[in-house]
């Protein structure tokens, strides 16, 4: 029997009913969306209170996702790096492809409850976009994606994807056409379709219940991780590290850990085009708190409280803010949030892809540069355990693209 | 002290609907909203509601958006806003401006020094569209301190209890949004506006004014049948977009743009209400 995990303390048992994780999180929208909020909250309540719901999710995530996701020893990359050896979590072996459909698999069995019958979602590389019109194909619902016009032209692929399984992608013109433009449309469609919408967001993010909700769907990482990990070494691993956008992939892997006092955590930002440049992605690293998109968390904002535009080599993580849990872990310093720039990403990316023959996503790339920083200055007998968030498929003309390189060419 | 209630009750007393122009502050640049400002008043607007811009407007329909882009591209900031206000105050005592915007720029600028700017300035009310009272923290407080009113809104998806709530913390005149959906949709289902305009009169003696998809007279004279008056906004910004390059300089032009609130007010007032 695998050792289960400690109780957590009162620190991290948030949120607290009101959706706050000491000063984050809660519910900043509009008049409009309150009662919508406040309904998807008590559904949410109700049905995860049922053990029927968990097995209806259990069953999706097996028969329909493929878990439970490999955990991977790379043994190579753990040579090449020097130091502790390297586990992967794959999610990226995961239907369509990356850790998203946990949690649209769970939003859509709730929204199926509800009686909803048009989903909508936000999506910036694509990939949640992706994982939201798959489970609208399965369920038969209606499904619109809210994608920013930049985001359109770097995730090609994806797009097409879209529309293949049925929905509707509607290019987002306004702002920084990116992902933050894309969740503010949303919400706007969400206002003005209330009543027969079920709103998707893709991360920890949001209103509450969302930063709780999607933390729960998508703890299954971090519970099948510690079970595996305990399972193969008999130990726990001694750092985790996943890369944070919104913080989904992190918050569901780091999640279960959180009461292991022995294993530390690092949640990899964005660095862009460095720390020191204006052109990153990093809010916990670089930013401040304020409110936006329904909660107060860290954000990267102005001094007069415009939000900044944000860079990042991957769509992905080119959101000015992120979930409140990941703001509160930082203040408790349980989490040490950390940066990987553009370069040190594309180079972890090409590092796993001839070393292991696995493609991974940019997102997840920064994840691998940080663990390999790391690794190198831990010692041969640790372990480290990396969130392999995504696969790279969707990236390799965007890779090809920045390197000048010939995509389509011998 | 506030001029809101004082300006509600003259309108009461000369049984006339209230009409409170929005325009973005500083859309698209500060000189110009000041002279809209002054216009809008000689036109009979009652009160301004001055928007704050934010880079993030999620409750407001593209034709906002749009007048908020351009006030942040001449470099609008919530201190510039405050400033406006200012100006604005020296040369009219008496018409109350309404400051409407979302909570970041408050948040990031504090909740004293905000408030202790807008006693400053002489604006008489405060809207945060995304800050529901439960997430409020000492705001409300602080604004009272000062004599500035807090206008909360109700929309066609809040429950009873909750409505009664909101006005037990609304001061000034509350604002019925009259539609599912964002600033500048078009106003569809007139029978729920009336209903549950019904409904409120039962909870509250103050002026309950209707916002959203009212754009012309028409739509002002059905909504202002309902409640106490209307507020205008997207029709008026889209005006403001018209605008030619250095409006100050066309006077004739930024007449013509607030000219629509002349349209509506000639219209409330001759709406077989009783006109003093």
């Amino acid at each position: 029997m695998p050792e289960p995990a400690p109780e957590l303390g009162a620190e991290f048992a948030g949120p607290d009913e009101n959706g706050h994780f000491g000063p984050y999180g809660g519910v900043f929208v509009g008049e409009t969306l309150v009662r919508a909020v406040a309904e998807l909250a008590e559904a949410y309540a109700s049905l995860s209170a049922k053990p029927e719901f968990w097995r209806e999710f259990d069953v999706d995530l097996a028969d329909y996702v493929g878990r439970p996701s490999p955990l991977y020893l790379a043994e190579r990359l753990s040579e090449a790096w020097g130091g502790a050896r390297i586990w992967l979590k794959r999610e990226d072996l995961n239907h369509t492809g990356a850790h998203k459909v946990n949690n649209t698999i769970g939003q859509a069995l709730l929204a199926k409850h509800m009686g909803k019958t048009r989903l909508i979602a936000e999506t910036g590389a694509g990939q949640h976009g992706v994982a939201s019109a798959t489970v609208a194909a399965r369920m038969g619902l209606e499904c619109h994606v809210y994608m920013g016009a930049e985001d359109i032209v770097r995730q090609a692929p994806n797009v097409y994807r879209m529309k293949l399984l049925g929905a509707r992608v509607i290019a987002v013109e306004s702002g920084s056409r990116t992902l933050k433009d894309a969740m503010n449309e949303a919400l706007r469609d969400w206002a003005t379709h209330v009543d027969d919408t079920y709103y998707i967001i893709g991360t920890v993010a949001g209103p509450h219940p969302y930063p709780r909700m999607v933390r729960d769907f998508q703890s299954v990482i971090g519970r099948e991780a510690r079970r595996q990990f305990l399972e193969r070494t008999g130990v726990l691993p001694d750092a985790l590290v996943a890369c944070v956008g919104g913080g989904s992939n992190a918050i569901g892997l780091f999640h279960p850990f959180l009461g292991d006092s022995d294993v530390a955590m690092y949640g990899v930002e964005a660095a862009g085009r460095g720390l020191d440049t204006p052109d990153h992605a990093a809010p916990l690293c670089a930013g401040r708190p304020g409110v936006l998109h329904g909660n107060r968390t860290y954000l990267m904002v102005d001094e007069h409280g415009q939000i900044l535009d944000t860079h990042s080599v991957s769509a992905g993580l080119d959101y000015p803010g992120v979930g409140p849990e990941h703001a509160w872990l930082k203040d408790l310093e349980r989490v040490r949030y950390v940066g990987a720039t553009d370069r040190e990403t594309l180079e972890a990316f090409h590092q796993l892809t001839r070393l292991e023959g696995i493609i991974p996503a940019l997102e997840s790339s920064h994840a691998l540069a940080w663990a390999g920083r790391l690794a190198a200055k831990m010692k041969s007998g640790q372990n480290l355990l990396v969130n392999l968030s995504g696969r790279g498929d969707k990236d390799i003309e965007a890779v090809a693209r920045l390197e000048g390189a010939d995509f389509g060419t011998a | 002290m506030s001029r809101i209630a004082p300006c509600a009750a003259r309108a009461r007393e000369q049984e006339r609907g209230l009409l409170i122009p929005y325009l973005v502050a500083g859309d698209p640049d500060f000189a110009t909203t000041l002279a809209l400002m002054r216009e809008l008043v000689a036109r009979g607007a009652d009160m301004i509601e001055l928007g704050i811009p934010f880079s993030d407007p999620s409750s407001d329909g593209p034709v906002i958006q749009r007048g908020v882009e351009r006030a942040l591209a001449g470099g609008a900031t919530l201190a510039g806003v405050l400033e406006l206000a200012r100006r604005f105050r020296d040369q009219d005592g008496r018409t109350p401006v309404i400051l409407m915007g979302y909570l970041n720029p408050i948040e990031i600028m504090g909740y004293g020094e905000f408030t202790a700017g807008c006693a400053r300035a002489g604006v008489d009310g405060v809207l945060v569209v995304d800050m529901p009272l439960a997430e409020a923290g000492d705001l409300p407080a602080l604004l009272a301190g000062q004599g500035i009113d807090r206008i909360f809104l109700v929309s066609p998806t809040t429950a009873p209890c909750r409505a009664r709530e909101i006005i037990e913390y609304t001061s000034g005149y509350l604002y019925y949004v009259s539609l599912k959906g964002v600033t500048g949709a078009a106003l569809e289902d007139r029978e729920s506006v009336a209903g549950n305009i019904a409904g409120l009169r039962k909870l509250t003696d103050l002026p309950i004014i209707i916002g959203f998809g009212i754009r012309d007279e028409e739509t002002a004279l059905a909504m202002n049948a309902l409640g106490d008056g209307v507020i205008i906004g997207s029709a008026l910004v889209e005006k403001i977009e018209a605008l030619p390059p250095e409006a100050t300089r066309h006077p004739e032009a930024i007449g013509e743009a607030a000219e629509l609130i002349g349209r509506v007010r000639r219209a409330l007032d001759h709406d077989g209400k009783r006109v003093s």
